[in-house]
């Protein structure tokens, strides 16, 4: 029998090891795993590279993972946003690595990972700092900057509903990384406000494939990430 | 005339004005964050336009009446919005595809140069120390049919944004159609800058004044 539904979020990610790759869904503070970041800050895991759109606000979820120093390096597009002090005072300071990628290259490279694709040519990014170094090719006049596919040891990524296959459904712009994100992973580990019986989610309908997915944790009531940060609670929690 | 009152020109929701009577009715437009926001607010009366926002939704709405806001409903500035009847949502790979595979037909930005050939730079200062931040910026001006920017024709302490070369790193090269600032309309061609509509009170020579890149008229 096929079953990916583990009992707790702490089960969910016990095997993350020092040094892995994960890549976390979310942009801003929407479809931010924020129970399973905060899971993998009790494991303890360090050195870690995470790949996700933003670096995290306030004192919790990732921006907390960070201000725990358990990043190594950062892979985004977009690492400054209104909340987020945690990772540009350790990068002005020198103490985090920054690999910036525009968000469609992010997208893509993640996409890539997934598909078995080493890397591909796009236009975005030519003539711009973002560009230097990379291998440059011209298809019918348009210059093109070679950029890799990303491959992760681990996905983290959240949405609304699932079935014991690991089939998923997603919330409005919640969605965002999280399909691309649950291909390009050894292990993908999904967060879910409900567990549906198989067959309750139309397959029409069916976001991610369950064949992407490794395990499934339920969280019915996800912190609001953004009322965190109001709030300005910390994980952990004191 | 002094630069003080030249600089007023038209306010931010004019410029905006400005902008949506230039697009059309049945397309598809991007919206970057701050000034270009302004913009659906301004939609001529007949013309139905679809707005994407690049975090993955296709029929972006108005801001939410306080108190409905959803936390899981918000733009690529971290907003809170509505979705239309008849939206969609999808996720970053497919909304990237929308950009990058010129399916978007305008998207208006905001700049912090730009120059007499249509280079932009809107992403960073340059400046050590800052933490660069680039988002969908370059993927939309590699991707997007027409490029607008709306932007104050002068940095807060009179430089001009409109330069003959930028001094900040490009987000692309040669990629700006069209420039909307509070003195003026600004259209990019091939043999440079033309002048398509001035703010009231604002002449030609004035204009030149207090821009670095040479000007041009349009012969009737």
């Amino acid at each position: 029998m096929i079953n990916k539904i583990v009992k707790s979020a702490a089960d969910a990610v016990a095997d993350i090891f020092d040094g892995a790759i994960i890549m976390i869904g979310g942009f801003g503070n929407a479809g931010t795993p924020i129970e399973l970041i905060h899971a993998l800050i009790d494991q303890g895991a360090k050195d870690l590279t995470v790949v996700s759109n933003n670096t995290g606000s306030g004192q919790v979820g990732l921006a907390a993972l960070i201000a725990h120093k358990r990043v190594r390096k950062m892979i985004c597009s977009f690492p400054r946003t209104a909340n987020s002090t945690v990772f540009p005072d350790l990068y002005t300071k020198g103490e985090i690595e920054l690999e910036l990628v525009p968000q469609g290259t992010l997208a893509e490279r993640i996409r890539a990972g997934g598909a078995g694709i080493p890397a591909f040519y796009t236009p975005t990014s030519v003539n711009t700092p973002l560009a230097e170094g990379k291998e440059k090719r011209t298809f019918d006049g348009l210059t093109c900057v070679m950029e890799y596919g990303i491959k992760a040891d681990f996905s983290l990524v959240k949405c609304e509903a699932a079935d014991r296959y690991g089939n998923l459904v997603y919330n409005k712009t919640a969605r965002n990384f999280g399909p691309v994100m649950c291909t390009a992973a050894d292990v993908t580990i999904v967060q879910t406000r409900k567990i549906v019986e198989l067959g309750e989610i139309d397959p029409e309908c069916v976001v991610t494939p369950g064949i992407f997915v490794k395990r499934l944790v339920e969280i019915p009531k996800p912190a609001d990430e953004a009322k965190l940060v109001a709030e300005d609670r910390r994980y952990p929690w004191s | 005339m002094e630069l003080k009152t030249i600089k007023k020109g038209w306010n931010r929701n004019e410029m905006a004005q400005k902008v949506a009577l230039d697009i059309p009715d049945g397309v598809y437009v991007n919206l970057g964050i701050g000034m270009p926001e302004l913009v659906a607010d301004y939609v001529p009366a007949g013309r139905e336009v679809i707005y994407h926002t690049e975090n993955g939704l296709l029929g972006m709405g108005p801001a939410p009446e306080v108190g409905k806001e959803d936390p899981e409903l918000i733009n690529a500035g971290k907003k809170s919005i509505t979705s239309i009847k008849g939206a969609c949502f999808f996720h970053h790979a497919d909304s990237f595809t929308m950009i990058r595979g010129r399916h978007i037909d305008i998207c208006v930005l905001g700049a912090l140069q730009v120059s007499q050939t249509g280079d932009l730079a809107n992403w960073s200062t340059g400046e050590p120390g800052a933490v660069p931040s680039v988002g969908g910026a370059m993927d939309l001006v590699a991707g997007v049919k027409t490029i607008f920017v709306i932007t104050q024709h002068t940095t807060k302490e009179g430089k001009s944004k409109i330069v003959e070369s930028c001094t900040y790193p490009l987000t692309g090269k040669a990629v700006v159609n069209c420039i909307y600032t509070n003195l003026a309309i600004i259209d990019v061609k091939p043999d440079g800058l033309f002048v398509r509509e001035m703010a009231p009170g604002i002449c030609f020579d004035d204009l030149q004044k207090v821009t670095e890149a040479r000007l041009n008229r349009y012969e009737y």
